[in-house]
């Protein structure tokens, strides 16, 4: 048992800690946050450059080799300071994807691109019809030759505007709801059949609504085995979760302490308001939030192990969304009730962060989402399966 | 990172949980099963059992019959006792007096007690809070006057719990009624048997009986039970209090209740199926039970803290806030999952709610702790 990091873990955490201060500042990160594509590809170069966007794939798909850990340790950063460039749908999901799916060379060559920056992805899972569950899927891919075509819509596409393949899960078999018959395959944005709807989101990130209509696809665009995409994709998406449960962490860290030199700060009555009692109390409940929290979170990041039990992964990551999602409700609204009218000024930094707060709360399946599938992944009996490949039907009778 | 346990700690478990199984009396894992109270014999008896086995108290230095275990390991043991549904070892003479006396007591007062404790031939309890001073401890009245080679004792203790049974009881006295309140304070050693002490029962509001009033008139004890210097009373009593916030979190203890609460939901029946599979109770659970997860690697990540730095921490200020606030959390639930069974008071389903009402009032109220926590961890 040890809650420590590595030295090399802990230069990979001054480097992010030192970009972090240097260039994102809070009128930096709002300005770049209205720019056009909502984020800086320079910065996206830098991260290149330092190496951080293959940190945390394997070494033989052309990776560092790193672990969970170290994209934990980047998305703490990157969540103190509200940063917005796309590392969860490009390197986090996107990677994890073609990582762990991928099948042939092009492949290989698509997650090098994307590990030296030049490639952009992103994940689309979620439907109309499906709020966060991965296996309900309406999205078809009829066979067309040895390939497929595909029909269909998903919403809420992080950055999908500036990804340059989309990673889609598709149904090649059984029924909307059927756990067989789901496959991820690869869809560049700008293939013929492609539209999208762009928006900003309401935390200052970017967001697309992509439709695809008879978008012809290869056989070789399939990553994983067709029909048992997935396993693939839960472990894809509880990548995800904890990278962005680790920029929550982030988040609420800023809250807490931002919240609390602020009641120090202010006087009303003619003293500091931090002497009074109840908001004593409850920045005391705030920090407790976000240590429960930080617990959570390292005990979730281990769990992620492409080699591990996926029902223990499974309830380890949905427990710690669950408990990140009611603990960061309880530090962002007391940060802004503790702050007053200031905290609902959109000029000052406090609101920022609870409107991230709020959306991280809800981003890959939110607090209800996962506690039903941490009750379910708890009732099976676990261990049928290891690893990636095995998701069972964890989320049966609970729907 | 590394949130594993290594081999020998998995070995290290198993040797545990063999012992628990081979050990425990059946009678008294049925009573701790059925959430029946313990009595005394049942707690001596238990104690004894660890006790030979060199487990009584694993956080003593192994000088005074301790273990060398690790954290991780102690942590461990009291996982497999609460899994097992061993009654947890009574805090107020392993856990509470005992560092006190070896970190501020004479050699004399080592030499004498510690064994006793070991052996369960001493019963302690803790006579802390009067009427009239509970959060406001400092302020207490209880007065020890010199008198020859003996201190005399008048005042009235409350609120102690199991005092019916123990033997002795380490009082906190006022020495010199002229020194500012936490000044004057010392920390003495009372052998209960002695003429003038009176232990009147308190019933709680759940019918039990674990809290007494203790009375003293004019009780003459010999001044060597006095515990390091006159007047130094406060500061071990605080040290006590750092260690008893430790205890009072009740992690594995927790994770044993929301198993019998489980056991409870799975037997309610509700429209051709039980409480346990309806989606708003099982969510309920899984609230708690996610939270209590996250409280046990707080618990351990400031465990790892504390025996990098050798003391432990205002962690502890959180952890037995959030840790009383799941046994309360879990007991509510245990109510609320009986039904109308929970109206008997055979059924200790609503008793145990009421009962577990005590924890975010002991051991320093849960405001207090908060205070603390604002001022001493927050600057406020
Ligand atoms: C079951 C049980 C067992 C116990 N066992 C023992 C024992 O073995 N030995 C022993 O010595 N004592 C024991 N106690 C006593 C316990 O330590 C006291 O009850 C506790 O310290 C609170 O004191 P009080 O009851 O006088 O309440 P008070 O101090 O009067 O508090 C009443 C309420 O006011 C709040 N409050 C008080 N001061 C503040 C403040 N500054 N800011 C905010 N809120 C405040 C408290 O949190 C509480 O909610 C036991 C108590 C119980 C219930």
């Amino acid at each position: 048992m040890d809650f420590t990091l590595s030295s090399e873990q802990q230069q990979i955490k001054e480097s992010v800690d030192r970009f972090v201060a240097d260039a994102y500042g809070f009128d930096a990160r709002m300005a770049l946050s209205k720019s056009a594509d909502g984020f800086s590809r320079d910065h996206w170069s830098t991260f290149a450059e330092l190496g951080w966007l293959g940190i945390a794939l394997p070494e033989d798909r052309g990776g560092f080799g790193g672990t969970p850990v170290e994209t934990m340790i980047v998305m703490e950063a990157f969540g103190k300071a509200l940063v917005l460039e796309p590392f969860v749908p490009t390197v986090v999901l996107g990677g994890t994807a073609l990582a762990y799916g991928g099948t042939n060379a092009a492949h290989g060559d698509r997650l090098n691109a994307m590990i030296a920056g030049d490639v952009l992805l992103a994940l689309a899972y979620a439907e109309g019809n499906s709020r966060y569950d991965p296996s309900i899927v309406g999205t078809t891919a009829k066979p067309d030759g040895s390939g497929w075509i595909v029909d269909g819509t998903k919403r809420a596409v992080a950055y999908g505007a500036a990804a340059d393949t989309y990673v889609v899960s598709v149904r090649t078999g059984g029924g909307e709801h059927d756990e067989d018959g789901i496959t991820l395959v690869l869809i560049d944005r700008d293939a013929p059949g492609v539209s999208r709807v762009d928006y900003r989101t309401v935390d200052g990130q970017r967001a697309s609504d992509v439709t695809f209509s008879g978008v012809r696809i290869g056989a070789d665009a399939v990553l994983g085995e067709p029909g048992k995409g997935l396993g693939l994709l839960e472990y894809v998406l509880d990548s995800g979760v904890a990278a962005l449960c680790a920029e929550a962490v982030g988040n609420m860290s800023v809250m807490q302490k931002t919240t609390v030199d602020y009641i120090k700060a202010r006087e009303q009555f003619g003293v500091p308001i931090g002497s009074f009692q109840v908001l004593q109390h409850r920045a005391v409940d705030m920090l407790i939030e976000v240590e429960l929290s930080r617990s959570m979170l390292y005990y979730g990041t281990v769990a992620i192990d492409p080699n591990g039990d996926a029902k223990e992964r499974m309830r380890a990551i949905s427990g710690t969304k669950a408990q990140i999602g009611r603990s960061g409700r309880v530090v962002g609204e007391s940060a802004i009730q503790l702050h007053g009218g200031i905290g609902m000024s959109e000029e000052y930094m406090i609101g920022h962060y609870f409107k991230r707060m709020s959306m991280l709360g809800l981003a890959l399946g939110d607090t209800d989402f996962h506690l039903r599938r941490f009750i379910a992944a708890g009732n099976k009996s676990g261990g049928e399966g290891s690893g990636i490949g095995s998701a069972g039907k964890q989320l049966a009778g609970v729907n | 990172m590394d949130l594993s346990f290594s081999p020998e700690d998995l070995r290290f478990r198993e040797e545990i949980r063999a012992f628990v199984a081979a050990e425990l009396p059946p009678a008294i894992k049925h009573k701790m099963q059925a959430g029946i109270e313990l009595e005394r014999d049942d707690y001596v008896a238990w104690q004894k059992i660890l006790s030979a086995r060199g487990w009584l108290a694993p956080n003593w230095p192994v000088e005074y019959g301790g273990t060398d275990w690790t954290i991780v390991q102690k942590h461990i043991f009291d996982e497999e006792l609460a899994v097992g549904f061993a009654p947890r070892s009574l805090p107020f003479g392993v856990s509470m007096v005992a560092p006190v006396i070896i970190n501020f007591g004479s050699e004399e007062q080592k030499q004498r007690y510690l064994p006793r404790i070991l052996s369960s031939e001493d019963w302690w309890c803790q006579g802390y809070s009067e009427p009239g001073s509970g959060s406001d401890l400092a302020s207490l009245s209880t007065r020890a006057e010199r008198d020859g080679d003996s201190y005399v004792i008048n005042g009235a203790k409350t609120w102690i719990t199991l005092a019916q049974y123990a033997n002795m009881i380490f009082v906190l006295a006022r020495t010199d009624p002229t020194a500012k309140k936490q000044k004057g304070i010392s920390f003495i050693l009372v052998d209960m048997t002695t003429p003038g002490v009176t232990v009147r029962p308190i019933e709680t509001i759940d019918g039990g009986h674990e809290i007494n009033e203790v009375i003293f008139e004019n009780v003459r004890v010999p001044l060597e039970n006095l515990v390091g210097t006159e007047g130094g009373g406060w500061t071990y009593a605080k040290f006590l209090l750092e260690h008893e916030r430790n205890g009072t979190a009740g992690v594995a203890g927790s994770f044993q209740m929301l198993d019998r609460l489980k056991e409870i939901a799975s037997e309610q029946r509700y429209n051709g199926s039980t409480l346990m599979q309806s989606g708003d109770f099982a969510k309920r659970i899984a609230e708690v039970e996610v939270r209590l997860t996250a409280l046990s690697f707080t618990q351990m990540r400031a465990l790892a803290a504390e025996s990098a730095t050798k003391s432990p921490g205002l962690e502890s200020s959180y952890i037995k806030i959030t840790g009383t606030e799941i046994q309360q959390a879990i007991t509510e639930l245990m109510m609320e999952a009986g039904g109308y069974e929970s109206f008997d008071d055979r059924s200790r389903n609503a008793l145990l709610y009421f009962n577990f009402r005590k924890t975010s009032i002991y051991a320093g109220s849960n405001e207090i702790q908060r205070n603390i926590l604002a001022k001493r961890m927050l600057g406020l």
